[in-house]
């Protein structure tokens, strides 16, 4: 059992990182939190992508006698690509909380939401 | 070489390097000259590509002449040049309409972002529907969702702020759980082309990795074309965005995703997995039916004109959904009829409360908040407006002489092949709902009193040429559907026919 678990470690370990993102993103309300967790998911997948391309004892696709066994250097590249759109999305979400805070004066989600809600009352009914 | 050959590329290439070249010039008329040009590039290769693919059916473009599957391919088959000519074309149609629309709607000095991230936002859509290669789809899905959410985020209302950062999070969730999908398939096959894939996976085709891929990928998509109850993000970016960039993402954003997520099932996993092992039709049928009652049900109570059409984009979206549903060739050709005719039919209206935004503004007392109280008597003000509104409303209730009867025509045989005539009755009685809603606006705006001293302000024609174009586009596939139903039933042939 204990064997089985280490085997699967780097697994583990993404879907642990996978599921605490993806549960702060949702729990919290507060919108830098939300993006805190929203990396924390996005960078598990760069972790699920690049393990399986590792071999123990594998080295770069080099064409000589001497090397037998080959890692998988395409993973990397794909996730080179992911990380940058990883920060600009971080980037322009990070944009977009400084905008929101300058609007509403919060970046509580719920406060934004009765905000929202107080103004869309006030136009369905504008003597109120 | 000729240039012919090289369209697949040109496709892309050409809005994608529009957009640096609109900030660097860092001013609104040039960005919006440069942007233009490439959008109707754009539109004149695909309408290019239409005709290749016509002559010498399915057109694979090695880029850099890697031969494919190690290098990337551009792949044109029926559907995507299909949805091509919808992107592009909704492009160039919506380009020259923002020029007079931003105007009111953006600070000045912001104009070449906009334009730019419009350039950017139509080639990583037009990226999507050309490539052959599942990360390349979850690339191109990022830059236009990236640059989406900075159009959203221009709307002159705060709430388009929230709004965007709502869209934000939703769609990178959604991003994120596709591009594990594809790193389980990748995993599974050791490639990421398309049509590689489709005959690698064949052999694995039970294995849980496999199973798990579509199960995220099917999510992840699911949450970009939002569907019902994936849609929250929906409504208020929609409402809120300015309002070019609603009647252009209305009509091919989450159009766009639907074709990825058709372009999954059938070409990738195959339809003996979606349909004959996994229950997945009934769980699509339940959504879709749940889309078409719920969302229009929601629309008819909203007080925002704009928020209602959103609401019913959720609605209609159901209707396409439902075609996947069937595992049929008219199912299908249903479902990529209607994803043309209603993204027409909602760009239209979206570029026709455009108009009236500017229209009403010209006053000066009117925010651009369009709620229903400040539509009594609109039709008598903006005859234009107000008819093109009715017309294309018709089509969203799908009658006859309209672009929406015929997919829901397709729909109905669809289900009458199948035998589920209870289906038939939900289509019918989902579009009393539309009717509900359209009605609404025709009360308010032909039946109620203008309030005093409003004269005629027709909305100006350089926003209401565009969005008649759109209108007569309607009508038109609504009388010869010899291009669309034509289009749409060869596609979705190849599609049944590969899949099997």
């Amino acid at each position: 059992m204990i064997g089985e678990l280490f085997e699967h470690f780097s697994y583990l370990v993404t879907v642990f990182l996978m599921v605490t993102g993806l549960y702060i993103v949702i729990a919290r309300g507060n919108l830098i939190k939300k993006l805190v967790g929203l990396s924390i998911f996005q960078t598990s997948v760069y972790l699920l992508y690049i393990a399986p391309g590792k071999l123990l004892g594998g080295t770069a696709p080099i064409l000589a006698p001497q090397y037998g066994i080959y890692s998988n250097p395409l993973p990397h590249v794909l996730i080179l690509t992911a990380i940058v759109v990883g920060v600009a999305t971080l980037a322009l979400g990070l944009a977009l909380a400084v905008r929101i805070r300058e609007a509403y004066g919060t970046i509580e989600e719920d406060e934004i939401t009765a905000l929202d809600n107080a103004r869309q009352d006030m136009e369905r009914d504008p003597d109120r | 070489m000729s240039l012919s050959a090289h369209l697949p590329a040109l496709q892309v290439v050409l809005p994608l390097l529009s957009a640096p070249l609109a900030v660097l010039l860092r001013h609104g008329g040039l960005a919006f000259a440069i942007v233009t040009a490439g959008a109707w590039a754009a539109f004149a290769a695909a309408i290019g590509l239409w005709l290749q693919v016509g002559e010498v059916g399915t057109i694979s473009y090695h880029i850099g002449s890697w031969a494919p599957p190690w290098g990337i391919e551009y792949r044109v088959d029926r559907l995507a040049s299909f949805i091509l000519l919808l992107v592009s074309g909704t492009a160039a149609i919506v380009l020259p309409y923002s020029r007079a629309s931003i105007e009111r709607e953006i600070p000045r000095d912001l104009h070449y972002l906009y334009y730019a991230m419009f350039g950017l936002c139509l080639a990583g859509l037009l990226g999507i529907t050309i490539t052959g290669d599942a990360f390349n789809v979850f690339v191109f899905l990022e830059i236009s969702s990236l640059s989406t959410y900075v159009l959203i985020a221009l709307g002159r209302d705060r709430r388009a702020l929230a709004a965007s950062y709502r869209y934000l999070i939703m769609g990178t969730i959604g991003a994120t759980f596709f591009v594990i999908g594809i790193g389980f398939l990748y995993l599974m096959t050791g490639t990421l082309n398309i049509v590689d894939l489709g005959e690698r996976l064949r052999a694995v085709q039970d294995s849980r990795p496999v199973l798990v891929a579509l199960a995220f990928i099917t999510v992840g998509v699911s949450l970009k074309l939002a569907l019902f109850p994936l849609h929250q993000w929906l409504p208020n970016a929609y409402t809120y965005a300015p309002s070019a960039v609603t009647a252009f993402l209305a009509a091919t954003a989450t159009k766009v995703s639907i074709y990825v997520l058709i372009r999954f099932w059938f070409s990738v996993f195959g339809e003996t997995l979606i349909f004959h092992k996994l229950p997945l039709p009934q769980l699509m049928l339940g959504l879709s039916l749940a889309a078409m009652f719920a969302a229009s049900f929601i629309a008819i109570f909203q007080d925002n004109l704009k928020r209602m059409f959103a609401y019913s984009s959720v609605g209609q979206i159901g209707y396409i959904t439902l075609g996947l549903s069937f595992d049929s060739v008219h199912g299908l050709t249903a479902s990529i009829v209607h994803l043309f005719n209603h993204g027409m039919a909602k760009a239209a209206i979206f570029l026709l409360i455009g108009g009236m935004v500017v229209g009403l503004a010209g006053r000066g007392a009117v925010s651009p908040v369009l709620t229903f109280d400040k539509l009594a008597g609109l039709a008598k003000r903006m005859p234009l407006t107000c008819f093109g509104i009715v017309l294309a409303g018709l089509s969203l209730i799908g009658v006859p002489g309209t672009a929406g009867f015929v997919s829901k025509w397709y729909l109905i045989v669809a289900a009458l092949e199948q035998g589920q005539f209870w289906i038939v009755g939900a289509i019918l009685l989902s579009s009393l709902l539309a009717v509900a809603y359209v009605w609404r606006f025709v009360e308010v705006a032909y039946f109620h009193a203008a309030p005093e001293g409003s004269g005629k302000q027709e909305a100006p024609l350089g926003l209401l040429i565009p969005a008649w174009l759109m209108v007569i586009a309607t009508t038109w596939f609504g009388l010869d559907t010899s291009f669309t139903v034509g289009s749409a039933l060869e596609a979705a042939q190849q599609l049944v026919r590969v899949g099997k």
